[in-house]
């Protein structure tokens, strides 16, 4: 630490080589950030939220095939390592001649991802709705299905936003896992900039500051989401 | 207008009806009273099937449910559409206003046009005493409030028969009197009710019959005057001394 901060200040070339590679390095990891990151990390949850609704829905129903194959997709999911799952579908499947190019590749194991883990959240949330709820869906006619999306979901999408938004943050920071199937995002340009100039500290440091910058601005936009869906609650 | 025979529900091993016979004509109020597990809010919740009985026949309407042969979801739904229920703890939709909650029915199930709908809600608010209060949100009401939104709730789906389940059980008492008027006004229209409740005055006072449920079977049955002034069983007897 004293010898790197000692070979920066003794040295203002080093320093402004230093000041030089942060600043030209700055454009393409927000490019990669802006072309790969972020849409994937849209990309996924969209599609992780919609398989985890369904997945939830399985897992509740009454019919018991739903419930085992939600079960097992579960388990599967949760019980093994991303990376391996990452690698699994882009490394592995072309030996089935199945290739599937890095980006999408990306998607299909980050949104299987997050569906199995959201599922679990979105299942307790709709748990979670008092049972009158329901009955006084039913008593005003409603079917299973009518209940469910008028009446239950509405109000389990309000208790699952806290949970859902950690699970949001998380996906930001595990795109990073990506660079390792050859998606050109935010942390992988900052691997290739690095592998030329050796400067390592120093990008990685600027990649985890600007996935800092990232999260906290989601963070916000989270206490903005709950403010608003807290109108019909008293507290 | 309801016609129950051979009524019996069981959890698990408990055996809460144990046959119950009765029957309600059209316009009638019958208010059902009874000690705490006496099985009469099982009875109630078993006439729009929120509980599905173990056995027997209920009909409401045209509309026949034999419980000895298994009845299909699709079934319930079409025969609880011909019912109406108010709850003990109002259960208003907590993300929609109280007009919101007026028109889910009508617009979701109904399948009725959102400006009708407005109009129709709009009056049953008004009429229930809350035409100032549709934009407010069920935290923002009382608990009479409430409960007069989930009584005009009810009405929305202009059913045959209301349901009330110790509709004033939950309030504090000097709001019990504002929902006890709206029932009322009710049962003067001619609304067809039945009423789960310890509100013996609105027993004497509206009930057409009086119903005193024990142990899972209807003990006595007779008009308000009958059972509170000359109880023919001693249980009833003993139940009346109790709450007096």
């Amino acid at each position: 630490m004293k010898m790197y901060l000692n070979s920066i200040i003794s040295d203002p070339e080093r320093l402004e080589r230093l000041i030089d590679i942060a600043q030209s390095s700055l454009l393409p990891m927000l490019e990669g950030a802006i072309l790969y990151t972020i849409p994937l990390t849209l990309i996924t949850f969209v599609l992780g939220l919609i398989l985890a609704v369904l997945t939830a829905l399985a897992r509740i129903s009454k019919i018991k095939i739903l419930q085992f194959i939600a079960r097992i997709y579960i388990s599967a999911i949760r019980g093994t390592p991303l990376l391996v799952q990452l690698f699994i579908i882009f490394y592995g499947l072309p030996t089935l001649g199945l290739t599937i190019d890095p980006f999408p590749s990306a998607v299909i194991g980050f949104s299987l991802n997050i569906g199995a883990y959201a599922s679990e959240i979105i299942r307790a949330a709709i748990l979670s709705i008092p049972k009158g709820q329901w009955e006084a869906g039913y008593s005003i006619g409603m079917s299973y299905t009518q209940a469910m999306r008028r009446i239950i979901l509405p109000q389990a999408s309000r208790v699952s936003v806290p949970p859902l938004s950690n699970t949001f943050i998380s996906l930001v920071k595990d795109t990073s896992l990506a660079s390792l199937i050859l998606v050109t995002e935010m942390f992988r340009r900052a691997q290739e900039i690095a592998a030329t100039n050796y400067e390592f500290l120093l990008l990685y440091t600027e990649a985890a500051i600007l996935y800092w910058i990232i999260c906290f601005i989601l963070s916000i936009g989270q206490g903005r989401l709950e403010a608003r869906l807290d109108r019909y609650t008293a507290n | 207008m309801i016609s129950i025979q051979g009524l019996t529900k069981s959890f698990d091993q408990l055996e809460v009806l144990k046959g119950i016979d009765l029957s309600v004509e059209k316009g009638q109020v019958v208010v059902v009273i009874g000690p705490s597990g006496s099985g009469k809010t099982t009875l109630l919740r078993c006439l729009n099937i929120l509980e599905v009985p173990t056995n027997g026949v209920v009909s409401i309407g045209e509309k026949i449910l034999d419980f000895s042969r298994h009845v299909s979801n699709k079934e319930i739904v079409e025969f609880r559409r011909q019912t109406g229920m108010v709850f003990q703890s109002y259960n208003l939709f907590p993300h929609k206003t109280a007009l919101e909650n007026v028109m889910e029915g009508p617009l979701v199930v109904k399948k009725e046009g959102r400006e009708a709908v407005r109009k129709k809600a709009e009056a049953l608010l008004s009429k229930v005493g809350l035409g100032d209060k549709i934009d407010y949100y069920p935290f923002q009401l009382s608990g009479g409030q409430q409960q007069r939104v989930g009584i005009a709730r009810a009405l929305a789906m202009e059913p045959n028969v209301l349901l009330f389940d110790e509709p004033t059980s939950a309030l504090d008492p000097e709001l019990v009197g504002e929902v006890l008027k709206v029932m009322k006004d009710l049962a003067k229209e001619g609304m067809t009710m039945v009423v789960v409740t310890h509100e013996m005055r609105f027993a004497k006072e509206v009930a057409n019959e009086v119903i005193f449920m024990e142990d899972g079977v209807v003990v006595e049955k007779g008009e308000p005057e009958e059972i509170f002034v000359a109880p023919k069983e001693e249980r009833t007897r003993q139940f009346l001394r109790m709450i007096q």
